[in-house]
């Protein structure tokens, strides 16, 4: 496998896109090392604290934008400072205290935000009678994570700037980091987070964790745009890779972090459930030479045992929660079947189309339909599947979507109809972005024509 | 990334001796909880003392199975964490904040992807 693969994404180096030798000292040797290590610490402390640090700040200042600005500012103090003074005790209280001194100096400058700056006048004041502002921080940590969570997957942002916002305040990534992980210029996604905020501000979103009906539909916005974060990572759209495991890693970290903020959520752990089983295939999807391998052909002793046990651990969470209809638990279900099976003849296909069925009736989607068409294939035979298939031929959503044809290469060629079969992988081929997979179905279009001669 | 967490406790693995105090529970737990909070945490035990565990030696098609308590106090393991970071440096920044006053904890990456 490309070495690159683990490592290119993941990896720490100039996470804040800073030179670190800008804030090193000038005489080279033991101070300078002492920088850099620093600097790594200061990198570490970021990622562990810029979200609640964000977070508790939105909650003071109300928007995203000026909270993150905030944060920043304190963050380039950290960065002046503990490099010669070292890093303090508590990082976290020391980055808040910064900031909120930072907020203080904003609102003075800001006459129109006379209130504001009374109310966190007083907030300081009560610091500095000696509040333990890391106990403040704690007590409402939680709720203003999730709030923060909530804010930045508002349904009044587009999907893209959904996804942009979350890496950025809750997973902490750089702008290039995030650029990097969807191959998309930097400047587009500095300008959809810069948009988002604008957007949130101007809109008056409130900071809040909201309830009744409402937290229904603001939960599904959240769900969704962890879980397409994580379906980036897991079948790349474009480019030349077919996983990128960085974007499956930040995806799972914020849907853990959300099943603790919000234990009783059943679709919450039905997600989480999902994702766990799903990134338990991450090293077997993809063979020697970075080709994809599916499901089915996959080499099940490298499925990764703990993240099987751990999605199934979330399902049953999820279920006992009331979660058997939801739409993630039932696919984080189907997941397990696949999970439980030792080898891919022993998967109960039965219970599958069973599944797919019920998913099939909490909304009408025509890819769902497709998945439940493969299931019905194995389960009743290729030509059960091809019949399910054919009737979704003239779905428009489905025209420029290549595992419609893919999946109905694959039941002509069960059938022994090559010739069909070889067209269909070629339109496949034809209509992913992605370089890996369009040589995958290159390859079966390929098979067909040597299986037809041989035939 | 994932990192093993090694907790090298030394002889106060091999302990019935004093159990910890209540305050020092209370803050470990607290200082666990706070890890599982970050979604830090995706696995984690405790051992028994090395005198109920077994070592066997490979020589070939030798195997020598050879009974506990391990000689090595320094080395011994008393229990282990598995961490989902982003980074080493990251493990190192959580690890400091833990309530630990004696040991020595060991961080090791695992091997993914590449070398399966």
């Amino acid at each position: 496998m490309r070495s690159v693969r683990s490592s290119r994404w993941t990896g720490c180096e100039g996470v804040l896109g800073i030179d670190r030798r800008k804030s090193a000292p000038q005489e080279p040797g033991r101070r300078e090392t002492l920088a850099t290590e620093a600097h790594r610490a200061i990198e570490a402390i970021w990622r562990i604290e810029s979200a609640r640090l964000i977070a508790g700040l939105a909650r003071f200042v109300g928007d995203i934008g000026t909270a993150e600005e905030l944060a920043q500012d304190a963050l380039v103090a950290a960065l002046e400072q503990w490099p010669t003074s070292g890093v303090p005790e508590k990082p976290g209280a020391w980055l808040m205290a910064t900031a909120k001194h930072r907020a203080t100096d904003l609102f003075r400058r800001r006459k129109t935000l006379e209130r504001k700056y009374e109310e966190l006048g007083r907030d300081v004041e009560r610091e500095q009678r000696g509040v333990d502002l890391d106990t403040a921080i704690d007590e409402d940590f939680g709720d203003d994570l999730l709030g923060l969570i909530f804010m930045a997957c508002h349904p009044i942002l587009s999907k893209d700037a959904r996804v942009a916002l979350t890496l950025r305040v809750l997973g902490g990534l750089t702008t290039e980091e995030i650029a990097r992980g969807f191959l998309v210029p930097v400047s587009s996604i500095a300008q959809r987070i810069v948009r988002a905020k604008r957007t949130l501000t101007e809109a008056h979103v409130r900071f809040e964790v909201p309830g009744g009906a409402e937290r229904v539909a603001r939960l599904a916005s959240v769900l969704e745009v962890i879980y397409l974060i994580f379906n980036e990572g897991y079948s790349a759209t474009a480019g030349e890779d077919w996983v990128r495991p960085g974007l499956c890693e930040e995806a799972l970290r914020v849907g853990r972090i959300l099943a603790e903020l919000a234990p009783t959520e059943a679709e919450v752990h039905g997600l989480v459930a999902l994702m766990e089983i799903h990134a338990s295939r991450l090293r077997a999807r993809v063979g020697p030479a970075g080709e994809p391998v599916l499901l089915l052909d996959q080499d099940r002793a490298r499925w990764d045992r703990l993240l099987i046990h751990r999605g199934l651990a979330a399902l049953e969470r999820a279920q006992r929660l009331g979660g058997a209809i939801g739409a993630y638990t039932l696919q984080a279900a189907i997941a397990a079947c696949h999970a439980r099976a030792a080898t891919a003849a022993e998967t109960d296909w039965l219970r599958i189309v069973a599944l797919y069925d019920a998913v099939a009736q909490l909304a009408h989607s025509p890819v769902v339909e497709l998945n439940r068409a493969v299931a019905v294939g194995m389960a009743f035979g290729p030509a059960a599947g091809l019949d399910l298939v054919d009737a979704l031929l003239p779905e428009p959503s489905l025209k420029a979507y290549h595992l419609l044809p893919a999946v109905r290469g694959d039941l002509l060629r069960k059938l022994g109809r090559f010739e069909e079969a070889r067209a269909e992988f070629e339109r496949a081929a034809s209509l992913t972005e992605n370089v890996v997979e369009r040589e995958l179905m290159q390859r079966r279009a390929a098979e067909c024509t040597a299986e037809r001669i041989a035939g | 990334m994932r990192v093993l967490v090694l907790a090298k406790e030394g002889v106060r693995s091999e302990g019935p001796a004093t159990p910890p105090t209540p305050e020092a529970m209370a803050e470990f737990q607290k200082y666990n909880e706070e890890l599982v909070k970050a979604g830090v945490v995706v696995g984690a035990g405790r051992l028994y003392p090395s005198s109920q565990g077994k070592r066997l030696r490979f020589d070939g098609k030798k195997r020598t199975v050879i009974d506990g308590p391990f000689p090595e106090s320094k080395e011994l393991v008393g229990g282990y964490w598995l961490w989902q970071v982003r980074s080493i440096d990251e493990a190192i920044e959580w690890l400091k904040r833990s309530p630990f006053d004696g040991g020595t904890y060991e961080i090791r990456q695992v091997l993914e992807m590449d070398g399966m």
